[in-house]
């Protein structure tokens, strides 16, 4: 994910609920919102395609959004949830297929323990009660690539409850400040990953591909403490980056590896909730925040105009940015849930309840998950302000760029400079020349090495600020090719 | 029998010392398959398949390496475990044509000990039944209608009819497992129980049929019917055997988490009960139905009074939610049946019908061509029960129900009780013709009522023979021990086995120039008769 999500302000809203005024707004987003916001919003809202040239009509400002989100997280492991085909992504279609993915009658479910440590770690990070003993269900439904008719997931037990995610959203008032929020987290739940299918509409056929089949998804569903894009987007971010950073899911949009529905409704506050839509298919942070957004003023414009939101799943389209009812005839369908018979109950345990004499490879300690657990993004960020002075915007930036935080480490070790001259270098000409250049830090021909060097000449006033800062694109590339070379040193070079 | 301490009159022996070798007894056998193919025991003869493995066994029989017991012994496999690379139907139009790329665990592990698998045997489809009448294969006909037995008594009836037409039915689902080890056709051979599949077949066939307790034998493999209350099920033509072969199936499988880890000793050897003074028999009182034949009535009494009269304790217990058994059954049986019978959609094996106006459409007519008015009957009631507005009324009591089902038996043997006396069936084997009058449903409820609370308990039970019946048929009762209690249910039911001196078949008739094998006692199996 390339796009930075922290935006200041809250861009793309056009209803007068403000999510972030400078106050926070927990819960189901009481109106806290300002004239001013509406209108500070309205500008960014220009780009959307439909209710751009709508004036605000009366009773509008009385609107709040509710948005509720359910995220779909492939775990990362070598085999997966209920076999032992291994995991991959864009392997050779239905390559990566049991006898137990295929459903071959007969076979049965062995639960991947990787993936049961992998939730378990996931609800810690996300500050969860983990049940010592939780259950499968099957959800039944037909799809044809769900060859079994039936999903197993999580539905009456599940692994983990009552979470909470906190994350922040960038203030509009004062320069590089970050309001934390938090919504909390439901449940996490384990559950199964369908296969693909491949509609070819010209020969009228579907194509099924089972790699994905089988491949175990954590669950994470997040109460409607949402109330606009922006929110839900910075939260999915979060929720992302912990992710990545437990490496239990790689968490890659992209590749399907982090999956988002929301639930949308609008009401007036104080009011009963509205009739809810389900927005799927929504596959880049960025989908998302618009999505959420276009769903809101849409059903906002439609109950102003009289109208009736209708309890369906709608998806977004991507090219006209707006979301579009699925039609789906089975929308309400009854999953017809039923114990799992072939699994057991998932029991876990802690130091307190750790059968003595028991072998650790048959039983999961959560105290011992717990010991394991990395730094979380959120504890990295205060450090780097702690530590380096930064404003705290720049520390979620810092982290936001898959190995910009690797990087900046290791110019400041490299470098006498001060920590807020790297800082500051980092974020706004190494990062806007990537950019620029549309590459990710991995790509980068720049090493921290050569930043740290060019750094320090600015420090010993070998070369001026201004001219480092004129030449820098070009003097960074140029430096980089003969020290990744190792060849000579580069300081003659520099004041080319 | 196959072999342990019969081992100086079992074909096991027989083939360690030389006097026949596994592939004269797989010809012998294959040749019994074809003399008895108007039982419609088998659905698919795997003759290539066994005389290979029976090459095999030769080559270590003489290099004096046997793998065991079982080694060279001919055994068939209800048609509803997997078997790699040999089609397995269920006796469903679904299933023809498929054929399984793995071995059901169980098989596997047959095989592991050189045994010859002859083929697959017939059942009701799915094994929804209790006749093994309403496969896609047509009916299984049990071999005692054509026993010297039963022959002499009807001839004794001015009433009966002559000639073939009222042959009698097996019982079921495994009536084909029942049918092929009773015809001679193979020693032993696997079943499934789900509610007394493997009982009440060898109950009207004069067999032993044992049903282990859920989690001792793996079910990876076995296309299920429910997958909380089945269990591979073992027929023999006496205990020992049964014993020898769930001592080759019994242990944990990693591929069915459902198993449980070393429950039993291994090699699972019987001992011979000396006296049963010791023991405390169970006589449910709830079983006494007025549906219960007379003659099984009395001899379910006069065994009650064996084991009293031999020194045991027998005295009556109570099983108090009996009666609720099978309308719980058929709530959770169904439900699950909706569920397991949903990967059936015709996509990626079996049947497939030729309509493609849509996946949906594809769907439905596969499901309505593939299934049978039982199965689909059965799946539109599961799914009822499982709705959302239906689940706490049906499911959710139903489960609760089982719960009392099963704590029933828990405080029956925290009494005191070792084991419980019970009858299998109802009757003996009835007439296909007088079978057929009532539809599955209602069958499957009148003849499970005895057998089908075990299930619920997850027990292990086990059918002996006792007697033949005034009409020559084999009359079977039931023993039912504690969970993981198999080995003391088998040693109580081999003390009994010894007592009644169950009759040896006799089909000489049918079979006329198979007669040799069948007189010869080494290799008819029959040793523990004398």
């Amino acid at each position: 994910m390339a796009a930075p999500v922290l935006r200041r302000g809250c861009r793309g809203r056009l209803w007068a609920l403000a999510c972030v005024d400078g106050g926070s707004c927990h819960g189901r987003g009481a109106p806290t919102g300002s004239p001013s916001n509406r209108i500070r919003g309205q500008s960014s809202v220009a780009q959307q395609p439909l209710h751009t040239a709508q004036k605000p009509r009366k009773g509008e400002h009385n609107w709040a959004a509710v948005v509720g989100l359910e995220i779909h997280a492939q775990i990362s492991s070598n085999s997966k949830l209920f076999s032992g085909s291994q995991v991959r992504f864009s392997a050779p279609p239905n390559s990566l297929v049991s006898f137990f993915d295929a459903s071959l009658p007969g076979t049965l479910p062995v639960l991947n323990r990787r993936c049961v440590e992998a939730a378990v770690m996931t609800g810690l990070a996300l500050n969860c009660h983990i049940n010592k003993k939780s259950l499968f269900d099957r959800k039944h439904y037909f799809y044809a690539d769900l060859p079994a008719g039936y999903q197993i997931t999580q539905q009456r037990l599940p692994i983990a409850v009552n979470g909470s995610l906190t994350y922040g959203v960038s203030a509009g008032k004062e320069r590089g400040q970050v309001i934390p929020k938090t919504v909390r987290v439901k449940q996490i739940q384990l559950e199964q990953d369908s296969g693909k299918s491949l509609h070819d509409d010209l020969r009228s056929q579907t194509l099924i591909d089972l790699n994905r089949a089988g491949v175990g998804l954590l669950e994470v569903v997040l109460e409607p403490d949402l109330s606009c894009g922006e929110e839900a987007a910075t939260a999915v971010r979060e929720l992302q980056l912990i992710l990545q950073t437990l490496g239990t899911s790689q968490a890659n949009m992209a590749e399907g590896q982090l999956r988002v529905d929301a639930n949308i409704s609008v009401h007036h506050p104080g009011e009963p909730l509205g009739v809810r839509t389900e927005v799927k298919n929504l596959n880049s942070i960025r989908f998302l925040a618009k999505a959420i957004d276009y769903e809101i003023q849409r059903q906002i414009n439609e109950l102003e105009n009289g109208g009736e939101i209708l309890n369906e799943t709608r998806s977004f389209h991507e090219k006209l940015g707006c979301t579009v009812s699925m039609r789906d005839k089975e929308a309400k369908q009854d999953y017809r849930f039923m114990p799992e018979p072939n699994l057991p109950p998932l029991l876990l345990y802690d130091a307190t309840s750790l059968p003595i004499g028991t072998d650790p490879r048959q039983v999961i300690d959560i105290d011992h998950i717990r010991e394991t657990l990395p730094e979380l993004p959120s504890v990295t960020r205060e450090r780097l302000v702690q530590q380096y002075g930064m404003l705290p915007e720049h520390s979620f930036t810092l982290l936001n760029e898959v190995g910009l935080l690797e990087f900046f480490q290791n110019v400041i070790k490299e470098t006498r400079a001060e920590p807020k001259k790297v800082t500051s270098w980092v974020l706004n000409i190494f990062l806007g020349y990537l950019k620029q250049e549309n590459l990710a830090v991995s790509e980068s021909p720049v090493t921290p090495s050569a930043l740290a060097e060019l750094l320090d000449l600015l420090d010993s006033r070998t070369i001026s600020s201004a001219a480092a800062k004129q030449v820098c694109p070009y003097s960074l590339q140029f430096l980089t090719v003969p020290l990744s070379q190792e060849m000579f040193s580069v300081t003659p070079q520099c004041h080319h | 029998a196959i072999g342990q301490h019969t081992r100086e009159h079992g074909v096991s022996a027989a083939l360690k010392q030389g006097q026949i070798t596994p592939t004269e007894l797989c010809q012998k056998c294959l040749s019994l398959i074809k003399k008895t193919k108007f039982l419609n025991a088998y659905i698919t003869v795997s003759e290539e398949v066994a005389l290979k493995q029976a090459e095999e066994s030769e080559k270590r029989y003489k290099n004096g390496q046997p793998l065991g017991d079982l080694d060279g012994i001919p055994i068939a496999v209800k048609d509803n475990f997997s078997t790699s690379g040999i089609e397995t139907t269920c006796a469903s139009n679904m299933l023809k044509g498929y054929v399984p790329p793995y071995n059901a665990t169980v098989v596997q592990k047959l095989l592991d000990q050189g045994a010859l698998l002859m083929g697959k045997t017939n059942l009701d489809e799915f094994a929804m039944g209790s006749g093994s009448t309403d496969g896609v294969f047509g009916p299984v006909k049990n071999p005692w209608s054509y026993s010297k037995q039963y022959r002499e008594k009807r001839k004794q009836n001015p009433h009966s009819k002559s000639g073939d037409s009222d042959w009698l039915i097996t019982g079921g689902s495994s009536g084909g497992s029942a049918a092929a080890v009773s015809a001679f056709t193979c020693y032993a051979a696997l079943g499934s129980d789900t509610g007394g599949s493997t009982r009440n077949p060898a109950a009207h066939c004069g067999l032993v049929g044992f049903k282990p307790s859920y989690g001792l034998v793996s079910r990876h493999g076995l296309i299920p019917l429910v997958n909380s209350m089945d269990v591979p099920g073992i027929l023999t033509r006496c205990v020992d055997d049964a014993a020898m072969v769930l001592g080759v199936l019994a242990g944990h499988d990693p591929k069915d988490s459902t198993t449980v880890h070393d429950p039993i000793n291994k090699p699972l050897v019987l001992s011979s009960l000396a006296d049963v003074s010791k023991l405390c028999i169970g006589i449910p009182k709830e079983y006494l139905v007025p549906e219960l034949s007379s003659e099984i009535q009395s001899l379910w009494s006069r065994a009650a009074d064996l084991f009293e009269s031999e020194g045991a304790k027998v005295i009556e217990v109570s099983l108090p939610h009996t009666s609720y058994s099978i309308v719980c059954y058929h709530v959770l049986c169904t439900s699950e049946v909706a569920s397991n019978m949903a990967r059936f959609d015709g996509l990626q094996y079996g049947h497939r019908c030729d309509i493609d106006v849509s996946t949906e459409a594809m769907y439905a007519a596969t499901r309505r061509e593939g299934f049978n008015d039982v199965v689909r009957g059965r799946i539109l009631s599961g799914n009822f029960f499982l709705l959302k507005e239906n689940y706490e009324n049906y499911f959710v009591k139903a489960q609760k129900v089982r719960r009392l089902i099963a704590d029933d038996f828990v405080n029956a043997f925290n009494s005191g009780v070792d084991v419980l006396l019970t009858p299998t069936t109802l009757s003996e084997a009835v007439p296909y013709l007088e079978f057929i009058k009532e539809d599955n449903r209602t069958r499957s409820a009148q003849d499970d009522i005895f057998t089908q609370p075990v299930n619920m308990a997850g027990l292990p039970a086990v059918s002996i023979p006792v007697a033949l019946s005034n009409q020559g048929l084999p009359i079977g009762l039931q023993f039912i021990g504690r969970a993981f209690y198999d080995q003391q249910l088998l040693t109580v039911a081999k003390w009994f086995e010894k007592q009644v001196q169950f009759p040896v078949i006799q089909l000489q008739e049918l079979m006329d120039d198979c007669s040799a094998i069948l007189e010869n006692e080494k290799l008819a199996s029959v040793s523990l008769k004398q």
